[in-house]
């Protein structure tokens, strides 16, 4: 590949998976509250 | 924070509003809906004409300034006022409620047609195997397959190898809207998602060890500066992002009405909003890498087999599929992550017309599925196996992404905005229980810059169809199934408004009156 391809592949790659990776450690620091979850119905899901 | 559904104040006992047992499954829902047929096909083809590399650049632009605000703007009304489009638009503000039914029409249009993608995709997964196309696949596909006729119109002629598949399509479909949002939708995205993903993944590997792989990754990502002064690529950068996140047609106000009281609203729409992106950038390497093995293939440039929609997925793909090493496990990856990407959305788009019924009449859930995906299947067994079926399904697709969802964005943006002025109050309740908050610049993107870019591209989509006729197809096909579609849509949704709501209907739930009292309360403490 040309070395400006590479760099838009990487700099694409880099913002949008880079956002996606943001946004679920974000997620993941705040947990959902417990208190909601429902115990009952498609527990293996 | 919830009160049980029993006898209040002397109305009827309700059964409680169904929920998303978990966020995750609610995120994993929402991906499956935004996630649909348009990533795979449309995307890869939208940037490659639009600037390559450089498309980067307003597509983010876009994302950030448009489509995460939109989406917001959806969860908001569905999380706050806890309804279908019509009811949740109704409690909005009185005068909105028709917004909501034009919104469930849309969704009925688009349901009707789509399913008959999934039943050609499920087909070709098939024929992928046999080679059935030979080494003719756009004859294959317009004589053998769909059997077109010469002259668009509306001809009840069928076409048994697409009427089977169609059945068997709306019947898998029936049985998951029956069983509701825990044990339908959410098992069936459970399911159908990971199986996307990984399929999908699979096939963009096999992609990039073909020969010529790389020199599509350089047509993709090579970018061309100059088309960032071109005021059209902006408005496709926007048009696409506004069409693959799924915004203003119902879906999202839908899915986030099921979403428990304190649930992470902004927090979980960027995960959304960043998964479905991801999901397009993988699928554009894995469809350049596949094009670079057919133009070399062939001995030709990018340019001349770049192509999107139909002509990619069933005339490109089968041929790179008889060429390719293994190419029939290439063509089983493709068509089934087209139908599972297609089920998923097809879901949240029925699940729009399913929700509005059941609220409006108070029947349960059973029954409300039943009446309504009985008939829609109906109808599009009728109208789409048939020789003249592309023909519609190109018309409607075009005019209803146009004059309905398009123009029935703007108008919700700027009712909402401007007339109703509910901004404020929508902010105040994403900010309530998320993380990512946001509250004058929100208002911002939505009051202002997603009006302007909607505006924009519905006045553009208007002078190109008002110009010459879409597709050189007849003026009078055009006029009714074209414009006059996408006027009866407002007219049935004025109609479907002045229906008064049923006695047992959720108009005035009581559990949504007591979380209505208990949020009041909340902001004067």
């Amino acid at each position: 590949m040309t070395p400006i391809a590479i760099t838009m592949l990487v700099i694409a790659l880099l913002t949008i998976w880079g956002g996606l990776a943001l946004s679920l450690v974000n997620l993941s620091r705040h947990p959902e509250d417990e208190d909601q979850l429902p115990e009952d119905i498609a527990p293996e899901l | 924070m919830t009160t049980p559904s029993s006898v209040q104040g002397g109305k009827p006992a309700q059964e409680r509003r169904e929920t998303f047992s978990s966020r995750k499954l609610f995120i994993l829902s929402a991906i499956g809906s935004a996630v649909g047929l348009g990533n795979i096909w449309r995307f890869p083809y939208i940037a490659y004409d639009n600037g390559g590399g450089a498309f980067l650049i307003p597509y983010l632009a876009a994302l950030l300034s448009a489509g995460i605000p939109l989406l917001f703007l959806d969860y908001a009304i569905g999380h706050k006022f806890r309804g279908s489009a019509p009811l949740a638009y109704r409690r909005l503000h009185r005068g909105a409620e028709v917004l909501g039914w034009w919104q469930v029409l849309v969704c009925f249009i688009i349901a009707i047609y789509y399913a008959v993608i999934i039943a050609w995709a499920a087909m070709y997964t098939w024929f992928s195997v046999t080679k059935a196309w030979g080494d003719d696949a756009a004859g294959f596909l317009m004589g053998d397959f769909l059997q077109v006729a010469d002259v668009p119109g509306v001809k009840l002629e069928y076409v048994p190898g697409i009427f089977w598949p169609l059945l068997v399509v709306w019947l898998v479909i029936i049985v998951i809207m029956v069983a509701g949002v825990r044990r339908g939708i959410s098992r069936a995205n459970g399911i159908f998602l990971p199986l996307l993903v990984v399929m999908f993944v699979l096939l963009v590997v096999q992609s990039l060890f073909l020969p010529g792989a790389i020199d599509g990754l350089n047509a993709f990502f090579t970018p061309n500066w100059e088309a960032l002064g071109d005021p059209g690529v902006w408005a496709a950068a926007y048009g696409h992002i506004f069409f693959s996140l799924s915004v203003a047609f119902g879906i999202m106000v839908t899915y986030s009405s099921y979403l428990k009281r304190k649930t992470d609203l902004t927090g979980s729409g960027m995960v959304v909003a960043f998964a479905n992106s991801g999901f397009e950038i993988l699928a554009g390497i894995g469809v350049f890498a596949a094009l670079g093995f057919m133009a070399q293939a062939a001995g030709s440039a990018i340019d001349e087999v770049a192509t999107a929609g139909v002509g990619l997925a069933f005339i490109a793909f089968p041929t790179i599929v008889s060429e390719a090493p293994f190419g029939a496990l290439m063509g089983v990856l493709f068509f089934g992550s087209l139908v599972f990407a297609g089920m998923t959305s097809l879901i949240s788009i029925l699940e729009v017309i399913v929700a509005a019924v059941q609220d409006k009449t108070g029947w349960g859930r059973v029954a409300s599925a039943v009446s309504v995906c009985v008939p829609v299947a109906l109808i599009s067994i009728v109208l789409f196996p048939t020789v003249t079926g592309l023909y519609l399904l190109d018309t409607f697709d075009a005019f209803v992404n146009s004059f309905g969802i398009l123009a029935g964005a703007l108008v919700a943006v700027v009712l909402i905005s401007w007339v109703f002025r509910k901004l404020p109050l929508l902010s105040t309740h994403l900010n309530r229980t998320s993380t990512v908050k946001m509250r004058r610049t929100w208002m911002v993107l939505v009051g202002v810059v997603a009006p302007l870019a909607l505006a924009y591209m519905l006045y553009n989509e208007f002078v190109t169809k008002i110009t010459e006729p879409y597709e050189g197809y007849p003026v009078e096909f055009l006029a009714i199934y074209g414009w006059g579609m996408a006027g009866a849509l407002v007219v049935v949704a004025v109609i479907l408004t002045l229906v008064p709501w049923s006695r047992k209907s959720k108009v005035d739930d009581p559990e949504y009156a007591a979380i209505a009292a208990d949020e009041d309360e909340e902001k004067v403490s």
